[in-house]
């Protein structure tokens, strides 16, 4: 690498991210890793650092506050070369739960939606001023279509998909990229709770497929793969008949 | 809050499950909390590359600590290493072997986490010249059964109780360990045939690699039997023109046919005969020789279904009569499969339970059916009569009355684990089988 290259990790803690952030420590670049849990964020970072002699950083980020976004663009600009965007930020309540407490809505459209994008939207200047860069979006197959199980998740990630789509036409213009990534099931601590899933993977393959999707600039990864497919007749089932479906 | 699931574990033998409630935390807070909360029964899971029942826990609480895998502190000079419990030995070999440091000792597979090898104790290829796993651990974290966090060095008794102890004197937060200095993440390879045990014996006796190991060919018998390959290994910069492979998957339990008996006499003989009559010598990567199987995700699944069960032993060096007696009773029954380690052991061990001893060890597969646990036991017994032991973590099938006999520190261990968890939180269905907490309930 000539010029220096930093990943902004939010959502930092996630097991997924976690593979992500080594992928590219390994590679050479520096993190900044985000999220709200700092003993944790700590120990990622010294991870990082013994394993990749990685220049790592913490930075604490909550996706409900305002101003943390404000900050983070701050600690962006501050630093030279390449900036690139992971979001593997996130929050899946039952649906259930949601329904008892309707005000849990506005949480998980925070985590998932609204507050992931006030972030992004105030690095997306930083990114085009530069001229390159790359931003990863961790949306989810459930926001292909509505679902009886997790519709408000499903809600807000769909709200994901739609702005980072309309970024990827914005950066494209000025030299950088943004990537739509929807996961199928991975094996995360999302969805240990839950009853043993089929075709199942880990995080390790899913940030690989990720890291590689986002080298190449892919615009949208389904991961694994046939996910596209199943989503794809997901998503031909007339609503008539998807009405009545509860899976 | 912990999340708890009804999981069914497996050995890697896939022989013996055991339905659990099983927490898998990912950060540290969150392991304590798992801990504290799994009630009076609970066991310790790490890669679940045991093949038996070392980290089931039938109708209790399982946590599972393979998630925390990060590194806390590397000190550059001197390879001392700090990681939480669920690094993968094969992760430290892949992320240092570039920078010139190795795990001390490596099992068979790189998935082993580094709670797990010294929950075993295990040894590598190079034990006879680097001893076991937990000679090299400088410092353990402890959380006790009782719910103190202890940290233990070495001259501890609580920590020759839990290096070996098969996660029965609690769980290990942490620990630090001494890599060691390796010349590359390379290896000089020397294979070469031996045509009988005898051979093998000698060639072991003269070896001065720093790494060795033999294939068996469990399926010779009479003037051929012990006859194999004998790889010598040696670290090295130079460099290789294998790749590091990526693990392929085995999508399907394979069907019982390709167990067979005849199957296994043809694919050891072209097995042994690939080797050139007068050896060869390759540079090959220190991961590829050092995890054989790792380039093939769940190979577990070729025994089948109903799984497979895995022996070994180790008899006293000079045991070798016993030793031949052993491998002629498992190559007459037609039941083993080609998978089949011999190795000569140094003395080095460090756990009141540890398995290794100075002598030959033998490790054997057979598919998961009565006739081989009977061989098992009987296999068993020739090991113990001879001085030996059984290695807990492949065990399956040992009565409780060979652990004392294996074990001569039994009474030590059970001590230490009384003190550190008087409500006997700590079990498993092994300890439960051997009972290895105690002599006389379960
Ligand atoms: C292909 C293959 C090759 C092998 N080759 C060798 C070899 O060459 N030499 C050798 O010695 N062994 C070998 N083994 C066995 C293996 O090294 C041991 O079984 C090892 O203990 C497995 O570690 P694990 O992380 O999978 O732990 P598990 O198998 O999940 O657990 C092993 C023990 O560790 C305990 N444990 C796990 N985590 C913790 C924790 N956090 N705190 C306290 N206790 C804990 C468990 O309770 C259990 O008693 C091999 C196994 C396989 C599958």
């Amino acid at each position: 690498m000539a010029e220096r290259e930093t990943w902004i990790i939010l959502g930092a803690t996630s097991s997924i991210a976690r593979a992500f952030a080594r992928l590219a420590a390994a590679d050479g670049a520096d993190l900044l890793l985000a999220g709200r849990d700092e003993a944790d964020l700590e120990r990622a970072c010294g991870d990082l650092r013994a394993r990749y002699g990685a220049k790592a950083e913490v930075f604490l980020f909550d996706a409900r506050e305002p101003g943390d976004s404000r900050a983070l663009a701050e600690a962006a600009a501050a630093r030279p070369g390449t900036l690139n965007v992971a979001v593997f930020l996130g929050s899946m309540p039952e649906q259930t739960a949601i329904d008892v407490d309707p005000d849990l809505a506005a949480g998980v459209i925070a985590d998932n939606f609204s507050g992931v994008v006030s972030a992004l939207h105030r690095l997306a200047p930083l990114l085009e001023e530069r001229g390159d860069g790359v931003v990863v979006g961790v949306g989810s197959v459930a926001g292909d279509r509505g679902r009886l199980k997790h519709y408000v998740y499903g809600a807000s990630k769909a709200g994901f998909h739609a702005y980072l789509s309309g970024l990827r036409n914005r950066l494209a213009r000025k030299g950088a990229h943004a990537l739509t990534v929807k996961p199928g099931f991975v094996d995360t601590a999302m969805t240990w709770g839950e009853k043993a899933k089929p075709l199942m993977i880990s995080p390790e393959a899913a940030a690989a497929d990720i890291m590689r999707a986002a080298k190449r600039r892919q615009d949208v990864l389904y991961t694994p793969w046939f996910w596209r497919w199943i989503m794809g007749v997901v998503q031909l089932i007339p609503e008539r008949v998807f009405k009545r479906l509860s899976f | 809050m912990t999340v708890w699931r009804d999981a069914a574990l497996t050995g890697w033998g896939r022989a013996l499950r055991a339905s659990t409630r099983a927490a898998r935390p990912e950060r540290a807070n969150q392991l304590i909390e798992a801990l504290d909360a799994a009630g009076p029964s609970l066991c310790l899971y790490g890669a679940g590359r045991s093949y038996g029942d070392a980290a089931l826990n039938s109708g209790g609480a399982t946590v599972i600590t393979s998630r925390l895998d990060r590194v806390l502190a590397f000190d550059e000079e001197t390879g001392e290493i700090e990681v939480e419990p669920g690094a993968a030995i094969g992760g430290l070999l892949r992320d240092f072997g570039p920078r010139g440091w190795a795990p001390p000792v490596a099992p068979g597979t790189g998935f082993v986490t580094v709670a797990g090898a010294i929950a075993n104790d295990v040894h590598g290829k190079n034990h006879h010249a680097d001893g076991s796993f937990g000679q090299h651990v400088t410092q353990i974290t402890l959380r006790t059964g009782g719910g103190e966090t202890l940290t233990l060095q070495p001259e501890d008794e609580a920590f020759r109780a839990t290096v070996g102890g098969v996660g029965l004197t609690g769980a290990i937060l942490s620990a630090r360990l001494r890599m060691r200095p390796i010349a590359g993440d390379k290896a000089f390879v020397r294979e070469r045939r031996m045509p009988s045990l005898d051979a093998f014996i000698e060639a072991f006796t003269e070896s001065d690699r720093r790494y060795s190991v033999g294939w068996v060919d469990a399926a010779a018998t009479g003037a051929t039997l012990g006859r194999g390959i004998l790889e010598e290994g040696e670290s090295t910069g130079e460099p290789s023109r294998e790749r590091a492979r990526r693990a392929r998957a085995i999508p399907f339990d394979a069907p019982p046919f390709l167990l067979s008996a005849s199957v296994v006499r043809a694919f050891n003989a072209a097995y042994y005969a690939r080797i050139p009559k007068d050896g060869r010598t390759r540079v090959r990567p220190l991961s590829a020789f050092l995890f054989p199987l790792d380039a093939l995700a769940d190979w577990n699944r070729l025994y089948g279904k109903r799984g497979f069960h895995q022996f070994q032993c180790v008899v006293p060096p000079d045991a070798t009569e016993s030793l031949r007696a052993i491998l002629a009773e498992a190559a007459g029954s037609g039941l083993a499969s080609p998978l089949a380690v011999l190795k000569r052991l140094g003395p080095g061990s460090a756990g009141m339970l540890s398995f290794p001893m100075e002598g030959w060890t033998l490790t054997v597969d057979f598919p998961a059916a009565q006739a081989s646990a009977d061989l098992i036991g009987r296999l068993g017994a020739t090991a113990l009569d001879a001085g030996g032991r059984v290695y807990l973590a492949k065990d399956a099938l040992l009565p409780p009355s060979a652990v004392p006999r294996m074990h001569p520190e039994l009474d030590a261990f059970r001590a230490v684990c009384d003190r550190l968890d008087p409500e006997g939180r700590m079990t498993s269905d092994m300890a439960r089988r051997l009972r290895i907490r105690r002599a006389a309930d379960g």
